[in-house]
């Protein structure tokens, strides 16, 4: 294709992506070396009868034209970066100094905003990963092996979990884990304790949190393997078993080799999308317990007082997240791309 | 296939109605109970004596006389005026679909025609897009937004939801068009058509279910938007999934925890009928981006 027709052709949907994802980006970056104006003060002296006062108030006239006149802020260079709610070098640098072990260290740690979200975001995303890969694949193999008339339906109930909203399907989950409701109750049977409550509690907030992200994501590692299934080459399966080979060596020789490529896929497509972990947080009202970086970045933007330098600093960093999260992905893109 | 080659043991067999069973309760059990339990009272779905009265519904009996009430429905859909969010709604998602679309076949065919180096690297760019999380890009928009007094309105949302989606679009519609012979546009460009005649009338008719995959997931997109909804959106534009969540803050204080449930169910029927009628298409799109790198 010439080099016109393409520019025209590709024109919309690059200055959609243009307008509405690569400025914001560079806004928010602008936006997080900013804060917001200081009131501007002014004296007044009061006089009355027993003499004369000075009082200071503050200028709302003045501040409002400093605010109007300069939207972005005074500039600050990386102090929202610096201070408590980021990467707070102080706080780190005394818990540094002050604990005696690692593990006091990494408890002092969570306390601070910033990495209670970042560790919990990157806990989320490296144990649901591996274990969607895993839970999809005997899925697959199991739908596999199931006879051809049934496969329709079991497809249609597996795709459930996933194609449902995220807030809605974590609130379904949540409402049947409520002490109330009907898993939360046989937790509490199984456990022999009346008062068991999984809001409650840090690491079972964490658990649920996780296997709902297992239960939301395992159908499309399902639906990828099991397509790749169906491609499998039938005549190297049936060498295997001339050779000897019995159902799990081949599995473990053949089919698992040939799905390999899609694994890459998969653990790509969910490392992205569990890094941003942040509706089944607002779902299990489970802030106490355990935030991410997309719900600290949306707690700092909602409310009365929008704090919006705070939520652009934690944006920064968490794109500098998916940067790094991305990045061997891309070298590779990139040299394959160099061979062809 | 496999099954007429080798008999299974019946070990295997076992093993895998097993794995079958207990996936199909963890997959469609949490839905059916929620479906059952929207037509019950708060005192029977979440019950403080035994979890079997959501089953029974003995306090429902109690309170409104029938075995399953519309209180929950009625309460969420007229009282606290659902109806309009699935309004707005239906307008996003439309308007959503319909411009990523026609946007996206436009990027996708070209992207899929042009062999330079530059419509790789676009699509590289395309794919660190995808990867950058909605709230993210929410944080940038938002001063800028108050300023120009863009925020609130449907239709500022419905652009942002169309920029989000692109990346997304482009990759999946490239993958499309790539498979569609390029000697067909080429031979009615060499009968004298400019390239977008050719695109006109030799691709369009033949692009529909490459379009219609890619629509379904436009539409999933924009549906199941929680982020930039609820930061964009006034509260008169407010859709679906953001007033669920307001639900959440009023309502449980309310003890009307069962209008949250009802909406829940009415937020899922939709994307159930989906399922059920595009299930090709769905599982065909899923698998194109992956089978074919």
């Amino acid at each position: 294709m010439k080099h016109k027709p393409f520019f025209w052709f590709v024109l919309p949907s690059a200055l959609a992506m243009l307008c509405f994802i690569f400025f914001p980006i560079i806004s928010v970056v602008v936006q997080s070396v900013h804060v917001a104006h200081e009131q501007v003060i002014k004296v007044v002296e009061t006089c009355d009868l027993f003499g004369c006062k000075e009082s200071t108030t503050v200028d709302q006239d003045a501040t409002d034209a400093l605010r109007a006149e300069r939207p972005l802020g005074q500039f600050a260079g990386l102090t929202t970066y610096a201070d408590i709610n980021h990467l707070a070098i102080d706080e780190v640098g005394d818990n540094w100094r002050q604990s005696n072990s690692w593990r006091e260290f990494g408890s002092q740690m969570l306390n601070l905003p910033f990495y209670k979200a970042i560790g919990f975001t990157l806990t989320f995303t490296f144990i649901v990963t591996p274990l969607v890969i895993v839970f999809g694949f005997i899925i697959a193999v199991a739908v596999n092996a199931a006879v051809q008339k049934i496969r329709g339906p079991l497809i249609f109930f597996s795709l459930l979990p996933m194609m449902i909203t995220p807030l809605v399907g974590a609130l379904i989950l949540f409402w049947m884990v409520d002490a109330r409701g009907i898993i939360g109750a046989t937790l509490q049977y199984l456990a022999g304790d009346p008062d068991l409550s999984v809001k409650a509690s840090t690491p079972l907030t964490w658990i649920m949190l996780m296997v709902y992200g297992v239960w939301h994501s395992a159908p499309f590692a399902f639906i990828v393997y099991y397509a790749g299934l169906q491609s499998v080459n039938q005549d190297t399966l049936e060498a295997a078993r001339v050779d000897g080979a019995n159902r799990w060596l081949q599995i473990r020789h053949v089919i698992i080799p040939h799905l390999l490529p899609l694994t890459t896929f998969i653990a790509l497509m969910q490392l992205m999308d569990n890094f941003r972990v942040f509706e089944p947080i607002v779902s299990f009202s489970a802030e106490a317990h355990a935030t991410s970086l997309s719900w600290a970045i949306y707690n700092d933007l909602g409310g009365e007082t929008r704090q919006l330098s705070s939520a652009a600093a934690t944006s920064v960093l968490t794109i500098i997240g998916v940067a790094i999260l991305l990045s061997p992905v891309l070298v590779r893109t990139w040299r394959e791309f160099d061979r062809k | 296939m496999s099954s007429k080659a080798q008999r299974q043991p019946a070990a295997v067999t076992f093993l895998v109605v097993l794995v079958l069973a207990v996936w199909m309760i963890l997959a469609a059990f949490p839905f059916l109970w929620t479906l059952w339990g929207s037509f019950k009272v708060e005192g029977d779905f979440f019950s403080k004596a035994n979890w079997a009265n959501a089953l029974t519904g003995k306090l429902t009996i109690v309170e409104t006389g029938g075995v399953f009430t519309g209180d929950g429905y009625y309460g969420a859909w007229i009282q606290e005026e659902f109806w309009r969010a699935a309004l707005n709604s239906t307008i996003v998602c439309f308007f959503v679909v319909t411009i990523s679309l026609t946007l996206g076949t436009l990027g996708g065919y070209a992207l899929a025609r042009s062999t330079y180096r530059y419509a790789f690297w676009f699509l590289l760019a395309a794919l660190i897009f995808r990867a950058m999380p909605p709230i993210t890009l929410v944080s940038g928009y938002l001063p800028v937004f108050f300023q120009w007094n863009l925020w609130g309105h449907t239709a500022t949302t419905i652009i942002v939801l169309v920029a989000i989606n692109q990346p997304f679009t482009l990759w999946m519609l490239h993958s499309f068009f790539k498979n569609i012979p390029a000697e067909l546009d080429e031979s009615a460009m060499v009968d004298g058509c400019t390239r977008f005649q050719a695109f006109r009338n030799v691709i369009i008719p033949v692009m529909w279910p490459g379009v219609i995959t890619t629509g379904l997931f436009s539409f999933l997109l924009a549906y199941n938007d929680f982020a930039v909804t609820t930061m964009l959106l006034s509260k008169e534009n407010q859709t679906m999934i953001p007033k669920v969540a307001s639900f959440l803050g009023t309502t449980q204080t309310k003890g009307n925890v069962m209008f949250a449930v009802s909406s829940v169910v009415s937020v899922t029927a939709p994307l159930f009928l989906m399922v059920l009628f595009f299930q090709r298409q769905i599982v065909g799109g899923l698998t194109a981006g992956a089978v074919k790198g």
